[in-house]
C-alpha cells in the first residue's frame, strides 16, 4: 500500500558492530504516515539495537542511510531524533514520578517567564492534547499515582506535544489489562487516522492481526522480510522469525484419559481473607499439567502465592500426597517439595549481579553443603554444567552474571534453580513472559517432559494458545475465585470460547 | 508410567536439531553472551580493582619523600595503622553486601575498649577485658541487627541512632574520664611483632586483621551464608521467594560488623593502655566506610569483595602515613584524603563502565 508516496521514515543498509559481534547487517525498514508498521523478531534478532540507532541512542556503521521524507539525515544524538519528530515509547517508562503530567510533557522545554516556570502556559499548553487523546487525568496530575496504561498516555502525549511525526511502540501491552489495552489500540488508531506514521514492536501475534497494516521481519540481526496485511498468516510470521515452520511449537503428550495420576496435592479452601483470593479449592494429579486462565488481576498469581507460603494465608490447607504441609514462608513449602516460577523474572526471581551458577544452584546449597555450611563448589559445578546442557541455556558458560543473557536464558536459568530442588509441585508463573520463540518452543517442551516423569505442573498464564497447547486440564479464575473447570476427564474441551466464557462471567456452554 | 523411558526421548528428537541451529545465533548477535575470554578479563580487572592505585601512590610517596616509605619498618607502621580499619571495614563489607550501612562502629568500638579496659582491671582477671569487648560489640550488634530484621527501621537510621547513643554509653561506662591501666595483660595485642628477620617482625595487630580478612573471605565465597549474604544484597525479594529466611542474614551481618567493632576496640585498647568514651573511635566508621568503597564494593548491594576492602584500607593507611612523611599539615591532609576517595571511585566507575559495554 502507498508505496509510491515518500516514506516517513527510511532506513536503508544499516549494518551495526560491537566489539566481536555484528547486531545487525544490512537492515532496511520503511515506515509511512497513516500506518502502523509492526516490527517482529525474536530477542536478539536486533529490533531494540535498530530503535536504539533510530533514537540516537546508537550510531550505525558508516555505509547506511537514514531517511526522513525522503532527505537523508545524521542522527547523532537522542536530541536530534527528536528534532526530527521521532519518539520512541520503551518498556520501561521514563517519567520523572514525583512531578506532574505537565511537568513530564515540558521536562527540558519548560517555558519561563522572566526567569520563573510559567505554569499557566504548560498547563494550558498541554491541555488541548491531553483532551484530543481522551486523557482521564489533567495537567496536575502527579505521575507516579497513575496507572502504567495511563503513563504510557503521558508518554504519547509528550511525544504529541513535541510534534513528533514519527512514534515508536516497543511492547506496550507487557504491563497492560485486556480493557487498557483495547484503549491503547483505539489510540493508536486514531493517531495512524491522524497520518503519524507508527512502528508497533511485539512479540504478541494477536496484537499484530489487529493492528498492523504490514510487518518486518527482523531475525539474527539480519531483514527477512515484510507482509502486507493481506499476506499475513501466524505460519508465515513464525517461519520468517524462527526459520522453521511451527507444527513443532507446542509440545504436549495426550495422556489416555483414564491414566491420570493420584492426586499429588490439595488445596482447600485457601484465601487471604478476600482481599485479592477468596477461598479457592484445586487438586492437582501427579503428572497432570493444570493451567490456571483468567484475566490479569483475577488472583492467579495470588493464589499461587499464597500456596506457596510467599503472602500469609488467613484460612485454607494445603496438603501434599495426603499430608497437610504447615506452611509459614516459601522455605516450608520448597522443603516440602513445592517450587513456584514468579512472573516476575527480574524483580522477584533472578540475582542479575550474580552467576548463573549461583542462580541456578541457590535453592540446593544448603542441601548440598559439607559441614559446617562449607559449599560444595564442585557439585555446584556439576550442577550447573548439567542443567545449562539439559535446558539448553545459551551463554558462555555458568560462570557469567545471568543479568548479561537474553530473557528466554534468564529464564531457563531460573526454571533450572526450581528443578534442581527436585520438586513434586511446580507452580509456573507466566512461564514463557518475555521469552523469545524458540525458547517458548523449549520451555513447552521441558513443561511437558517434566509432566511425565511425575510432576505436577500448574501453568498460570494471560496467553490462551499457551494454556491451550500445553495443559491437560484448565481452571478459569475470576475475581478471585475458580470460576469454572475445563478440560479433564469427562471435561468440556479446553477451547478458547469455554476458557472466556467462564472469565468473563457467563456460564459456559454445556458440551 | 511404563513410557517414561521412550516418550521424553521421542519427544525431544526433533527438539535439538532444528533449535540448537535457529537459537544460538541471536545469543550472540545480540551481544547477550560474552565469551569465555571476556568474562575472564572482566573478573580478573574486577578483582584487580584499585590495587594500582595503591601502588602508584605507595611509588609516589617513595620518591616525593626521598626513600623514607618504603623501608621495612614504615611499612610495618602503615600495617599497623590500618590493621583497626580494616577490620571494621571488613564487618561493614558483610553489612554493606547487604545494602545496609553501618555507622555505629566507631561508637561500638569506643564502648568495646571502655569495657576491655574496666573488665582488665579486675585484679587476677585480667584478660577478661578480650572476651567482654568482643561480647559488648557483639551485643550491639545484635541490637542493630535486631532492629533492622524484625522492626524493618532503616539501616542508615537505626544505626545512625546506636551511632549516638552508643557513644554516650561508652562515656557514661568510665564516668566520662579516660580509664588507664598500664599493667594491661593483653597489651601484647597491640604491641607485639612477630620477628621475621632480626631487624624486621609484623606486627600482631596485622596478623589479626589479616586473619579477619580472610576469614571473612573463607565465609562470603566458601560457605552457603556468603551466597545467601551476597542474594540478600543482590535482590531480597527474590532472596525471601528463594527461601532464604532474609532476617537470619540481616541479623547475622549487623552481629559481624559489631562484634568485629568489638575487636577494634580490643586492638585499640591493647595499643594504648587506655581508652576515652568520649575520643576514642570518632569517625572510624567514615573511614571504614571508604575503605569498602575504595574497595568496590556496591552501595545497593549484591557486588563486592573483601580483599577490595583490605586494599582500600591500605589506601587510606598509605596516605595517612605518606602524608604525615612529607610533613604535610592534617589539615591539608584531610583535603588530600578526601579527594583521592572521591577520585579513586570516579576512576573506578569509568574504569568498569568502559568494561561492561565491551
Amino acid at each position: 500500500m502507498a508505496d509510491e508516496r515518500t516514506p516517513r521514515l527510511e532506513m536503508r543498509g544499516i549494518s551495526k558492530t560491537f566489539p566481536g559481534v555484528k547486531a545487525l547487517n544490512n537492515v532496511q525498514l520503511k515506515a509511512w504516515g497513516g500506518e502502523v508498521l509492526a516490527l517482529m523478531g525474536e530477542n536478539g534478532a536486533g529490533k531494540s539495537t535498530l530503535m536504539k540507532i533510530l533514537s540516537g541512542a546508537y550510531q550505525a556503521d558508516p555505509g547506511g542511510q537514514l531517511l526522513i521524507d525522503g532527505k537523508p539525515v545524521a542522527i547523532t544524538d537522542p536530541i536530534a531524533a527528536k528534532q526530527q519528530g521521532i519518539a520512541i515509547i520503551y518498556q520501561e517508562l521514563a517519567l520523572a514520578p514525583n512531578l506532574t503530567v505537565a511537568e513530564n510533557i515540558y521536562l527540558g522545554t519548560e517555558p519561563a517567564r522572566g526567569g520563573r516556570i510559567d505554569r499557566k502556559a504548560m498547563r494550558e499548553g498541554c491541555r488541548p492534547v491531553l483532551e484530543r487523546l481522551g486523557a482521564p487525568f489533567g495537567p496536575d496530575t502527579v505521575v507516579g499515582g497513575l496507572s502504567i496504561a495511563e503513563q504510557q498516555l503521558v508518554e504519547i502525549t509528550r511525544a504529541l506535544h513535541a510534534k513528533s511525526k514519527l512514534l515508536v511502540l516497543d511492547e506496550p501491552t507487557t504491563a497492560l489489562s485486556s480493557r487498557e489495552t483495547d484503549r491503547l489500540f483505539g489510540l493508536v488508531r486514531q493517531l495512524r487516522a491522524d497520518g503519524i506514521a507508527l512502528i508497533y514492536i511485539s512479540h504478541r501475534m494477536a496484537e499484530v492481526y489487529e493492528l498492523a497494516d504490514r510487518v518486518s521481519v527482523l531475525r539474527d540481526g539480519g531483514y527477512v522480510g515484510t507482509l502486507t496485511r493481506d499476506e499475513l498468516s501466524a505460519e508465515s510470521l513464525v517461519k520468517m522469525m524462527v526459520g522453521r515452520d511451527l507444527s513443532s511449537f507446542y509440545t504436549k503428550t495426550e495422556k489416555p484419559q483414564d491414566s491420570r495420576g493420584p492426586v499429588i496435592m490439595e488445596v482447600q479452601g485457601i484465601t487471604d481473607g478476600g482481599r485479592r483470593v477468596k477461598p479457592c479449592s484445586l487438586q492437582l494429579h501427579q503428572g497432570e499439567v493444570l493451567g490456571i486462565a483468567g484475566l490479569v488481576g483475577s488472583g492467579r498469581t495470588e493464589l499461587a502465592r499464597l500456596i506457596y507460603g510467599a503472602d500469609p494465608k488467613t484460612g485454607g490447607k494445603v496438603a501434599l500426597n495426603g499430608s497437610v504441609l504447615t506452611v509459614h514462608g516459601p522455605e516450608d513449602a520448597l522443603a516440602a517439595g513445592i517450587a513456584y516460577l514468579t512472573e516476575d523474572r527480574k524483580g522477584l526471581g533472578l540475582f542479575l549481579d550474580l552467576p548463573c551458577g549461583t542462580n541456578i544452584n541457590l535453592g540446593v546449597i544448603e542441601r548440598d553443603a559439607k559441614r559446617g555450611g562449607v559449599l560444595d563448589l564442585p557439585a555446584g559445578r556439576r550442577r550447573a554444567a548439567d542443567a545449562f546442557k539439559a535446558l539448553r541455556v545459551r551463554a558462555a558458560s555458568p560462570a557469567v552474571t545471568v543479568g548479561s543473557l537474553s530473557g528466554g536464558n534468564q529464564q531457563k536459568v531460573l526454571l533450572s534453580r526450581w528443578l534442581e530442588t527436585g520438586p513434586k509441585v511446580l507452580i509456573l508463573d507466566e512461564p514463557t513472559r518475555g521469552v523469545d520463540i524458540g525458547a517458548k518452543s523449549e520451555i513447552y517442551r521441558i513443561i511437558d517432559e517434566l509432566s511425565q516423569r511425575g510432576i505436577g505442573i500448574i501453568v498460570i498464564s494471560s496467553e490462551l494458545p499457551e494454556i491451550i497447547g500445553t495443559c491437560d486440564r484448565v481452571l478459569v479464575m475470576r475475581e478471585g475465585v475458580i470460576a469454572g473447570e475445563v478440560g479433564g476427564p469427562g471435561g468440556a474441551p479446553i477451547t478458547q470460547e469455554n476458557i472466556m466464557a467462564y472469565g468473563a462471567g457467563a456460564a459456559a456452554q454445556a458440551a | 508410567m511404563s513410557d517414561v523411558n521412550e516418550k521424553p526421548a521421542a519427544v525431544a528428537m526433533p527438539a535439538p536439531g532444528t533449535t540448537d541451529a535457529t537459537t544460538t545465533a541471536p545469543a550472540v548477535a545480540g551481544g547477550a553472551g560474552l565469551s569465555a575470554r571476556q568474562v575472564q578479563i572482566r573478573s580478573v580487572v574486577q578483582a584487580i580493582g584499585m590495587l594500582p592505585v595503591l601502588i602508584v601512590l605507595a611509588i609516589a610517596f617513595h620518591y616525593l619523600g626521598e626513600g623514607r616509605f618504603l623501608t621495612a619498618q614504615n611499612l610495618s607502621i602503615v600495617a599497623q595503622q590500618a590493621a583497626i580499619n580494616c577490620v571494621l571495614g571488613a564487618g561493614m563489607t558483610f553489612v554493606i553486601l547487604t545494602g545496609g550501612i553501618d555507622l555505629s562502629v566507631g561508637s561500638i568500638l569506643a564502648a568495646s575498649a571502655m569495657a576491655a579496659l574496666i573488665a582488665s582491671l579486675i585484679p587476677g582477671w585480667g584478660l577478661l577485658g578480650v572476651p567482654a569487648a568482643l561480647l559488648t560489640g557483639l551485643f550491639f550488634g545484635l541490637i542493630n541487627g535486631s532492629l533492622v530484621a524484625f522492626a524493618g527501621l532503616p539501616p542508615f537510621i537505626v544505626t545512625l541512632g546506636s551511632l549516638t547513643a552508643v557513644r554516650g554509653l561508652a562515656r557514661l561506662m568510665g564516668s566520662d574520664t579516660t580509664i588507664f591501666n598500664p599493667d594491661l595483660s593483653f597489651a601484647a595485642i597491640g604491641n607485639a611483632t612477630i620477628p621475621i628477620t632480626p631487624t624486621f617482625g609484623i606486627p600482631l595487630l596485622a596478623i589479626i586483621a589479616i586473619v579477619v580478612i580472610v576469614v571473612s573471605w573463607f565465609v562470603l565465597r566458601r560457605t552457603v551464608l556468603g551466597v545467601w549474604i551476597y542474594a540478600v544484597g543482590g535482590n531480597p525479594a527474590a532472596a525471601r521467594l528463594s527461601g532464604i529466611k532474609v532476617w537470619r542474614i540481616l541479623l547475622f551481618v549487623y552481629c559481624v560488623s559489631g562484634l568485629l567493632a568489638g575487636l577494634g576496640g580490643v586492638m585499640s585498647a591493647a595499643r594504648l593502655y587506655a581508652a576515652n568514651g568520649l575520643q576514642l573511635g570518632q569517625s572510624y566508621e567514615l573511614d571504614a566506610i571508604a575503605a569498602v568503597i575504595l574497595g568496590g564494593t556496591s552501595f545497593v548491594g549484591g557486588i563486592g569483595s573483601i580483599w577490595g576492602t583490605l586494599i582500600g584500607a591500605l589506601i587510606i593507611a598509605v596516605l595517612s602515613n605518606g602524608l604525615t612523611l612529607l610533613g604535610v599539615s592534617d589539615i591539608w591532609q584531610f583535603i588530600v584524603k578526601g579527594l583521592v576517595i572521591i577520585g579513586a571511585v570516579a576512576l573506578d566507575r569509568v574504569r568498569l563502565q568502559g568494561n561492561a559495554r565491551t
